[in-house]
């Protein structure tokens, strides 16, 4: 399947990616809405790690053998036939299992709404928004 | 002390569109964009140069960078500018450096040229349709050519002097590996390979890992002599002896230590933190003679398979000295016009120093010709080419190719804000930061440089269809194709041309 992969050497530290990611998860979609006027404020599912010079970001790697899936209390994160790891926010008690597991600290917490916010690859797109608006082409989405 | 210097920019921040994402901050190498402890976003106008690294990466436009030259009363001769050079010099006791060529006002007489197109009694080509070749040889011509007949096919019988091959009349400026960041150096690497054409090294050396783009590197020996040994000179396709580059003619160079890192040092040969200095002229030569000594070392050291350039600044007698030049054994003669870039200069120098190219590719086109040595050389034209028909122009003039240089970077992200000596571009290019360098993907930048070669090869490739010509030889030196359009006589008799509206003679 397909995933997004980053390059740490282009990785520029900008931090756009978060900020197309939530815009992508907001509920109106338009950048300045949904980082001023939407509350609860959407949560980048993407987080750039930095110490400089070295930047990448991070975000779920739906792994072929998610360590979340078996670990969540309430079967929210499954793996479907794709490939993809998804959650189900209805089902997602906010028990922070699968943060805790994770090796990637990939899952991030919605403090607001007591649920999980993870990647998903942003099905409305054809290339998830942190791939497509990152300045540098330091991600990419393809299959390895 | 509080300076006395003023803001000459404003940034305006859109509050209703900032977002408070930090972009601007995270990217701002000068610092002009800080946040405070309540995560709110602001700015510092004083610290700003202009880049418009903020305003490109701004994710909702919310900011604006606004011309903001200090007020001073009307005075033709104390502006703004004259003022602010001398407030920072009460301030500092020292010379003023800057970047990038020389912005001054002088004409531009790429603006004052105009092309030719056929009409009726000649047709124009399409070069869509019809072969048209922009490939060019550079080197040395012999004065004729001996052909025997083997088995009814001609075949040469004169032994022809080494010839770069490129395959649109357009090259690489020599931008140093220490000036510019790897990146660069990468970038213009692969572009040249993909084009067909060749990436200068300056003065800098060439990165070990770059030694695969041999084939498509003209590499430089100059005044410092960093980074020149045997496997150098045989990696290359040519070698460049540098003796001045036209943002400062007549001075060397100096890269300040704080950008020779680890690579730069292995690059250059010298001990990491150290300052490089190029000694204004070469310590072995003081004269046409000495200069023919090099040349003939270079062409044994690498036993006569490589084409030697000879890059001069154009200065006032540019015609004899690339005369000099030639009879002196150099293949190539690369001349740069005061608008030429640099990573350092004196601003006093970059903008008074040197003549405009298009007077000097005239001048020294016409002296060649004038000598029956023009065929022993060919001319690089460099020094401030913006576009495909400022390339054309100089190709009509007599000049066999052309070097881009700040074009190219500007392709690559430059926004000439002439920061460069300061070794903080935000746009990665300027710089050894490893932070900052990461901002050039060399992917991104060898793809843009491709493709704006690919766009002017294009367009002189059409232009010149519309004159009726089918190779960019037939056009060099051909100044009938060009009219002047609001010069004086004696600019045009410089340039050898006629005015707009005479008819063909």
């Amino acid at each position: 399947m397909k995933r997004v992969y980053t390059k740490e050497e282009a990785c520029i530290g900008c931090r756009l990616c978060e900020v197309h990611c939530l815009t992508e998860h907001s509920r109106s979609k338009n950048i300045i809405k949904a980082h001023k006027k939407e509350f609860p404020r959407a949560l980048s599912r993407v987080l750039v790690e930095e110490l400089r010079p070295v930047s990448f970001a991070v975000q779920c790697r739906h792994c072929d053998e998610p360590v979340c899936v078996e670990a969540c209390i309430t079967g929210a994160i499954t793996k479907d036939e794709s490939g993809k790891v998804v959650h189900d926010e209805e089902k997602c008690v906010g028990c922070w299992t699968c943060v805790l597991v994770c090796p990637h600290g990939a899952p991030r917490r919605d403090l607001e709404r007591k649920k999980v916010a993870k990647c998903d690859l942003c099905p409305d797109r054809e290339t998830p928004a942190c791939v497509e608006m990152c300045p540098n082409r330091a991600l990419v989405y393809e299959e390895r | 002390m509080k300076t006395y210097q003023l803001p000459e920019v404003k940034i305006e921040r859109d509050k209703d569109r900032c977002i408070d994402c930090q972009v601007c901050v995270r990217q701002c190498a000068f610092e002009a964009h800080i946040v405070d402890e309540d995560g709110e976003v602001y700015s510092e106008d004083e610290k700003c140069v202009a880049c418009q690294r903020c305003v490109s990466l701004c994710p909702t436009n919310a900011l604006t960078i606004k011309d903001n030259k200090p007020f001073v009363k009307d005075n033709a001769n104390w502006t703004a500018e004259t003022q602010k050079y001398i407030w920072k010099q009460a301030e500092t006791g020292g010379v003023l450096l800057t970047g990038m060529g020389n912005p001054k006002p002088y004409p531009i007489y790429w603006d004052h040229m105009l092309l030719n197109a056929s009409q009726v009694t000649n047709p124009s080509i399409d070069p869509l349709r019809e072969p048209m070749e922009l490939r060019t040889y550079l080197g040395s011509k012999p004065d004729k050519i001996d052909i025997k007949m083997v088995d009814g096919e001609p075949v040469l019988n004169t032994k022809l002097a080494p010839q770069l091959m490129v395959k649109t009349p357009i090259l690489f400026s020599a931008m140093s590996f220490g000036a510019v960041s790897y990146s660069v150096c990468e970038g213009l690497a692969r572009a040249s390979k993909e084009l067909g054409t060749f990436w200068n090294t300056g003065e800098g050396g060439l990165p070990q890992n770059l030694y695969e783009y041999g084939p498509n590197t003209i590499v430089q020996v100059a005044s410092g002599r960093f980074g020149v040994h045997s496997e150098y000179l045989d990696a290359a396709a040519a070698i460049e002896i540098k003796i001045g580059q036209g943002a400062k003619p007549g001075i060397g160079g100096h890269l300040p230590g704080e950008k020779v890192g680890a690579e730069v040092s292995r690059t250059r040969m010298i001990p990491v933190g150290s300052d490089a200095i190029s000694p204004a002229p070469h310590h072995d030569i003081y004269s046409i003679e000495d200069l023919s000594q090099l040349i003939f070392s270079l062409k044994e050291a690498t036993e006569y398979t490589k084409p030697i350039s000879v890059k001069i600044s154009a200065v006032h007698n540019v015609a004899a000295i690339a005369s000099g030049i030639a009879r002196a054994g150099a293949d190539i003669i690369a001349i740069d016009g005061f608008r030429g870039g640099t990573g350092a200069a004196p601003t006093m120098i970059r903008d008074n120093v040197g003549i405009p190219i298009e007077l000097a590719i005239a001048a020294v086109d016409t002296r060649l010709r004038d000598e029956a040595i023009r065929n022993r050389v060919s001319v690089i034209a460099a020094g401030g080419f913006r576009n495909s028909a400022d390339v054309i122009k100089a190709i009509a003039l007599g000049a066999d190719a052309v070097y881009l240089g700040t074009a190219a970077l500007v392709a690559m992200g430059c926004h000439v804000c002439q920061m460069c000596y300061t070794g903080k571009c935000n746009w990665g290019i300027a710089t050894q930061d490893p932070y900052l360098e990461k901002r050039l993907n060399p992917d991104v930048a060898a793809e843009r440089l491709f493709n704006l070669v690919r766009g002017w090869s294009h367009e002189i490739a059409e232009m010149l269809g519309g004159m009726g010509l089918n190779a960019i030889e037939s056009l060099r030196g051909n100044r009938l194709h060009l009219r002047s359009i609001g010069l004086s006589t004696e600019e045009m008799d410089i340039l050898g041309l006629q005015a707009a509206g005479s008819p063909m003679a």
